[in-house]
Formats: structure tokens, sequence, C-alpha cells
């Protein structure tokens, strides 16, 4: 286990080290302490090293994420995980504004609640929030899998495109062009997938999916494969 | 961008450190706002005297002593100061409309920056570790204060810019975010009898939140009232002699963090601002919802 102490080492060289770790075992596994609320740590990764940070973060927090596995054992300021391409980032706490916004791939599994426009223009992550997610969340998301726990806010999945959105709770009320679809078999048993993988345990009957409309003036069909 | 913060203390015990607690946050969010910065303090209230002005002069080396010797002859009362780099917090045993008129009568370039009971209020223009250290902020005690670090958008860099605004006693507001009905709002106010001095958008919620109060509206009642009056993007901390209150608009995409001890509660912009507060790692911290009023009152021991 390697420790970083950030009130000692700063964050870039803490993401320098961290993109530079060699393969050797002993090189993949770090503890970062004293975050205090500091921006862009574990940003940019490319290996897969496993990370826990020790507090709260600030903004954009393990964005940009390949391969690593990062877990907040706090809150997370705007923008956690933000273009996540792979990879893990967990969040024991919550999460602000803009969570996982345009992730293209990878697991983000918020524990607590996560702010407004949580999955933001995702592009394939899945993100799954143990609690409830704030307004507008899901807006123009076009591929991957969000999973809301609790409650969503106002305007669920506004002018969502082919991502595909289960409630636990209920939503405040659905964005434009957002609709409630049938739970199907398989949609059930995706969904059990993404609440094991993200180690949440709750019952997946519950659950209700929402999904685009397709009624969109901008949305063509004919494009529907291309999310 | 700019950058808010707000520090209320529950616990008395602990107004003589309000100052550097405050310091350390607001230097913080010095990133945020390089144009200027400003905090407004509540002290405890001048014994025996109505009313305590702050005052700013443009001129380096201005005389407040025979300022506040001139005004206590024209009021027939004593008149206390004490300078700050360019601002003076006077008391004066008078009422606040006479002591900053008086003020006013006396050099056209005075400028009145806060005024009420409790209330002293310093801003400049500048870095905030550079503003901080100025006006002594570290060393100053209180029950509560609020401050703002500003990256300018609407409206000029001056110190008349900067936020905090006094609209009322003891009433100030500060703002990230920005308003765009603020024209018609204005108009709106003055002809209900408000007067404003600058043109920013920042005045016109400060003002609009005191022409609720004296209208008889409670804090919280006065803001709900502004959600459905501003149209704009906020994130507002709003200060008054016994109160402390956070309001963001239905957006909510200008930043906010709330944190709360039993000693104390704490707003900021981010949470770096507060990640040096004494108990923090044990206060409940959370993001404050759009459209819903946070607000505090000090206890019966105020």
């Amino acid at each position: 286990m390697n420790t970083v102490d950030l009130a000692a080492t700063g964050v870039r060289e803490l993401n320098r080290r961290l993109r530079h770790a060699s393969d050797d075992p002993s090189a993949l596994s770090w503890l970062v302490t004293n975050p205090k609320g500091a921006h862009a740590i574990a940003a940019g990764l490319t290996r897969p090293v496993r990370i826990q940070i020790d507090g709260h973060v600030g903004y954009y927090c393990a964005g940009m994420n390949q391969a690593a596995a990062v877990t907040i054992d706090g809150h997370c300021g705007t923008g956690v995980a933000e273009n996540i391409m792979s990879g893990l980032v967990r969040v024991r706490g919550n999460a602000s504004q803009s969570a996982g916004a345009s992730g293209h791939g990878g697991l983000l599994v918020i524990e607590g609640n996560a702010g407004p426009r949580c999955g933001i223009s995702m592009k394939g992550v899945d993100i799954v929030v143990g609690g409830k997610a704030g307004h507008m969340s899901g807006f123009m998301a076009q591929s991957g899998n969000l999973v809301v726990c609790g409650d969503a806010g106002h305007d669920l999945g506004d002018s969502v495109y082919e991502a595909v959105i289960y409630v636990g709770g209920s939503p405040a009320s659905l964005g434009a062009d957002c609709v409630e679809k049938d739970m199907t078999p398989k949609h059930r048993s995706r969904l059990r997938g993404l609440l094991s993988r993200a180690g949440i345990e709750i019952d997946p009957e519950r659950f209700r999916r929402f999904g685009s409309a397709r009624k969109l003036y901008h949305f063509h069909v004919d494009h529907a494969d291309a999310y | 961008m700019c950058g808010i913060v707000g520090l209320f203390l529950k616990n008395p015990a602990l107004r003589g450190s309000l100052g550097g607690h405050f310091a350390t946050m607001l230097t913080s969010m010095g990133e945020r706002g390089p144009d200027s910065a400003g905090i407004a303090v509540y002290q405890a209230e001048p014994r025996g005297r109505a009313s305590r002005v702050t005052a700013f002069h443009p001129d380096a080396g201005f005389s407040w002593e025979s300022v506040a010797a001139e005004l206590s002859r024209r009021l027939t009362v004593e008149v206390g100061v004490e300078v700050k780099a360019d601002h003076a917090v006077l008391e004066a045993d008078h009422d606040v409309s006479g002591v900053t008129r008086g003020l006013t009568d006396l050099d056209k370039d005075i400028r009145i920056v806060g005024y009420g009971k409790s209330l002293a209020v310093f801003k400049d223009k500048g870095s905030v570790a550079e503003i901080v250290a100025r006006y002594g902020v570290a060393d100053m005690a209180g029950s509560h204060a609020v401050g703002h670090t500003r990256m300018a958008t609407e409206s000029d860099v001056t110190t008349g810019h900067s936020h905090p605004f006094i609209a009322d006693d003891d009433v100030c507001l500060v703002h990230n975010g920005s308003l765009s009905n603020h024209n018609r709002l204005r108009g709106w106010l003055i002809r209900q009898g408000m007067r404003f001095e600058t043109d920013n958008d920042t005045e016109v919620a400060a003002r609009y939140v005191a022409y609720r109060l004296q209208q008889g509206s409670s804090l919280k009642e006065a803001l709900e009232a502004g959600l459905r009056d501003l149209d704009g993007f906020f994130t507002f901390a709003i200060g008054t002699r016994t109160g402390f209150a956070v309001l963001r608009d239905g957006f909510a995409c200008k930043p906010a963090v709330l944190a709360e001890t039993g000693d104390w509660v704490a707003m900021a912009s981010e949470f770096r601002s507060l990640a040096e507060l004494p108990g923090v790692e044990r206060a409940d911290i959370w993001e404050p919802e759009p459209e819903v009023v946070y607000d505090w009152t000090l206890g019966d021991g105020a």
C-alpha cells in the first residue's frame, strides 16, 4: 500500500505518480489522506490502480478515469467521474451536481445521494445511485444505464436518447420526451446485474423503467442503433 | 464564478475565534474571485450607543479622527471611531440615519459601507489574502459573518460594486450568480420607496430582502417571496442581526455546501473552504436543495 498525504504532497504530484504506477502489484494499491476538498484528485488515470481517498474531495475527482478503481470515503464536489471511460468509481457519501457527466464506460456508484444533473449526456457509463438523484438527471443521456434507488428530482431524463433509467422510488416529474416503459424480464435481469456489480442490496422488483419516447424533432429513429 | 462563505456560531463561547476561522474560509475561496473581496461581521452591539456605521474614504491617510470629532460636535453625542485601512467603524449614541447623513455631509467622498447596530463591513479590490490581512479579519470577534470573493461579470470592479451589499440596518447579502430581471425589479423597489447606490444586480436582491423584512416578513418568508420574484442564477448567503440564511435558485448551478455541528453552521461555495473548521470531520455536510430556504436564528443568549 502506497500512502500519499495531500497535506504534504500536491494533487499534481499525486496524479503524476498514479499515472506512472508500474505493473508491480505493490505499485497498484494507494491510500490518499487529507484531500480537504481539493479538485481533480485522481483525474486522468490510465493504469489499473486501486485508490482509496480518505475524506471529502472537490471537483472532477476521478475524471476521465480509465481502468482505475477509485473509492472516495467521503462526499464529492461537482463532476465526480466526469467523462469516465472505464474502471470503477465508488462514492461512499454524497455527490454534487453532474456526477458521471458524459461518461463513456465503466461504473460509477454513489452510495449516498446524487445532486442535480447526474448522468447528464452520459454515453455508455453505468451509474448506480443508492439514495436519491437531483433534478434533470439523465438529461440528454445517450447510452448506458442510470439506476436511482431512491426518488429522482424534477425533469428526469429530459431529452434522453437511448440510455435506460431505472428508479426505485418515484420521479418528481419526467422531462421532455421521457416516458415510463415496461419492466420486461430482460430489463429486470440487467438491473439485477447492475445492482449486484454496485454492491447495493435492494429488491429489483420495486423499480420502474424510463426512457425516450423518440418523439423530439431532432430524433431520427433510423439512427437509434448508433447509440 | 465568485466564492461566497458564511459562518454562524451557535456556541457563544466561540465568538472570540470567529474572525480566525472566517479568514481561513474566505482566503481559500480566492481562486473563485480574484477581483475584490468583502466581509460583513456581526459583532457585539456597542454599549450605550445606538448605532454602528462603517464608512469608506478613497484617500490614504484620511483623518477619520477629525471627522469623528466634528460629527460628535454636530450631533452632540460621543462618537467612537476605529480605523482599518481606508475604512472606519464609527459608533454613536444616535440613530443610524443621523450618523450616515452627518458623515456624508462632512465629506462628499465618504461612502457608507455598512450600518446598523452590530454589523461592520469591509470590502476592497485585489486579492483576498491581502484584504484579509489589511483589515485584520483574523482578529475579529462576533457571532456570525458572511463574505464574498468576486469575479466580476455584469458590472464594474470597484469597492462599491463589491459584496456584501447592505440594504438596511444589519441586513446584508452575498451572491454567486447573476440576476436577469434586476432592472425591472429595481424600478419596482424604487417605486416602493427603496433607494439604490449602484447598478449592480446583487444590490437589487439585497434591497428586495430588506423591503420584505420592512413589510413584516420573517427572513424565511422574505426569501420564499424572493423565489417568486427574482429571476436568474443565485446562491445567496444572507445575514441579519440575529439570523443567517442560505438560498439557491431552482437550477442550482451555482455551487453551495452546508455543514453543521452543535457549535456552528458554515456555508461555502466549495468544501475546501470548510476543511479547516474545528470538528468538521464530525459535521453534518450536505448540498442545499434548490428553492429551499435554510435559516438559523441566534439563541436567547445572543
